[in-house]
């Protein structure tokens, strides 16, 4: 009896506690989830929508400006990311040796971008790689090239200059994660293999990357869901431009609801494209990382 | 040998901070250019920060629009700290079958990226009636699943026993937590103020979906119109960018202890 009333005023109690969460995320995030799916299935102008069962869908698959946009993010998803979480990772395990000098000055340094908004730094790159700009001036200073590099106009160096800005905002972000990780790692550890003859590099792929694989792991599905929401950035330093050679899934959802004459239903099917995408590559990645 | 390699790791090192910092210098060095020798790639002080401050002011309401964006950005946070960290506390401290359930759809969640539910989430609340307002960016925001689970974690390495010796004085749960529990729990909600506080700070598409008014705009949109203009005013814009980065630059130096002493508890367990 006085066990069944204890069990009881507890559940009660975990009730009241996780409620006004729940109420906001029924509203704010699960409804919008049904509304969406709903939504996917019909075609609209502006709010007048008709029922188009699976049309959207082939509207998608021939859609070329859609293809370009996914072709686009996959490509800062493929080279940024993996570059990135690599130089989190090493500068990480070199922060983390105790004997060296101005750690907490490094350490703030390579972390101060992180907070920086993503427009303004977005702005401010814009400015910096424009054709007559500090970056080009300086190239030329070095005399490493002879004419200045287009790098907003031109459909690569566009695309090398988002990559180039979100491993510039996003690698200490990354960094402090692994940090906060290495230093649960006992130092005897590093010391035992270092009596064993372990070479630094041996350390680093024996000891450090197997400890933090967890860690890598959550940075690595972070990171995925981040560039294939991409917006911010291309938005604001390239406007997706030169001829969509930057426009992301995003941005064409955005141009689709926003810009465009409104079609709701065809946005919310390309979203999905999305959510699909997520699953997909995170099931990978935890396979790759070989946990559960 | 080992020398060679240690002066490797300060190269390498002090590469990556001086790549980091360098936009930043840039950024201070901006403000007091004009237009013409920004663009040209100037990287001396000039002399016309009198002016481009007074240009900003002459051409926004920069005030109202700090406001606007401190106001959303401290209410989001108190409220998302709040509402995340109780539910954290409910999931970790009062475990039932049925919520550890919900606690992983509750996390699967964090998969669906914000283009999927910009579309339905704008319907919604032009069906609330909030279009163009600032509760209309608050509201959807305040249940962060990435802050209910970094308090979860976080709860988990709270001592027990504390808790027990409460209800023994016969303190009620909602004592126990906001008496004894938030104020121990201190470094975690540092933590996450400063994490909510910036998210909120530079959210950008969000507000721009839900904002039309120019008197209500944040910093953000502000900064983001002012650089699509047809004739861009560079020292303005850096003026704008500074007061938008410096707040968070303070903010940041003044919690850092915290913020990484509330990490590590996070990663801990």
């Amino acid at each position: 009896m006085l066990r069944r009333a204890k069990y009881n005023k507890k559940n009660y109690y975990g009730w009241i506690f996780v409620f006004t969460s729940l109420v906001l995320m029924a509203t704010f995030l699960i409804y919008p989830i049904i509304d969406s799916l709903i939504l996917s299935t019909k075609s609209c102008k502006g709010i007048v929508c008709e029922p188009n069962g699976l049309g959207n869908i082939k509207r998608m698959l021939n859609d070329e400006v859609f293809h370009k946009a996914f072709k686009n993010t996959f490509i800062f998803f493929i080279v940024q990311v993996p570059i990135m979480l690599t130089m989190a990772l090493m500068l990480a395990s070199m922060l983390n040796n105790k004997k060296l000098k101005y750690r907490g000055f490094f350490r703030t340094a390579i972390f101060l971008p992180t907070v920086t908004s993503l427009v303004a730094y977005s702005v401010l790159f814009k400015m910096m790689f424009g054709y007559e700009g500090l970056i080009n001036q300086f190239l030329m200073f070095i005399q490493l090239v002879n004419e200045p590099i287009p790098w907003l106009t031109n459909a690569f160096w566009a695309k090398v200059t988002i990559i180039i800005a979100l491993l510039w905002r996003w690698t200490g972000y990354n960094m402090v994660f692994y940090l906060a990780a290495l230093q649960n790692v006992s130092s005897e550890v590093y010391e035992a293999a270092e009596v064993d003859g372990a070479s630094k590099i041996q350390q680093f792929f024996k000891i450090t990357v197997p400890l933090l694989k967890p860690i890598i792991l959550f940075t690595a599905i972070m990171s995925t869901i981040g560039t294939l929401q991409l917006f911010d950035e291309p938005m604001n330093l390239t406007g997706g431009g030169p001829s969509n050679a930057t426009l992301t899934i995003s941005q064409y959802i955005y141009n689709q609801s926003f810009v465009y004459v409104p079609n709701f239903g065809y946005a919310a099917t390309l979203s999905y494209v999305i959510v699909f995408i997520v699953a997909i590559l995170t099931i990978i990645q935890f396979k790759v990382a070989g946990d559960e | 040998m080992k020398n060679v390699r240690n002066s490797l790791v300060y190269i390498f090192l002090g590469l990556a901070s001086f790549v980091s910092i360098f936009p930043f210098f840039w950024m201070i060095i901006g403000i007091t250019n004009t237009t013409q020798d920004i663009t040209k790639g100037k990287f001396t002080f000039g002399n016309a920060l009198m002016v481009n401050i007074r240009n900003l002011f002459d051409t926004t309401d920069i005030f109202g629009i700090f406001w606007n964006t401190s106001k959303i950005a401290i209410i989001g946070t108190l409220l998302s700290l709040l509402v995340t960290s109780m539910a954290a506390y409910g999931y970790e401290l009062f475990r039932s079958r049925i919520r550890e359930r919900i606690y992983t759809v509750v996390l699967l969640t964090m998969m669906i990226p914000f283009a999927a539910l910009m579309i339905p989430l704008f319907r919604l609340i032009v069906r609330f009636g909030l279009l163009d307002t600032h509760m209309g960016i608050i509201l959807p925001t305040i249940v962060n699943v990435f802050l209910i689970f970094f308090f979860r974690q976080s709860f988990k390495t709270f001592p027990r026993e504390i808790i027990q010796a409460a209800r023994i004085d016969g303190a009620n749960e909602f004592q126990i937590f906001f008496t004894i529990v938030v104020p121990i729990m201190k470094s975690t909600y540092s933590a996450a103020a400063i994490y909510s506080f910036m998210a909120n700070w530079n959210n950008y598409l969000w507000p721009l979906i839900v904002l039309q008014s120019s008197e209500k705009k944040t910093l953000t949109l502000m900064i983001s119109s002012l650089s699509s203009a047809y004739f861009p005013d560079y020292g303005v814009i850096m003026v704008a960018i500074v007061i938008a980065t410096l707040p968070m630059i303070i903010i940041f130096f003044m919690l850092q202890k915290h913020f990484v002493q509330g990490m590590l508890g996070s990663v801990k367990s």
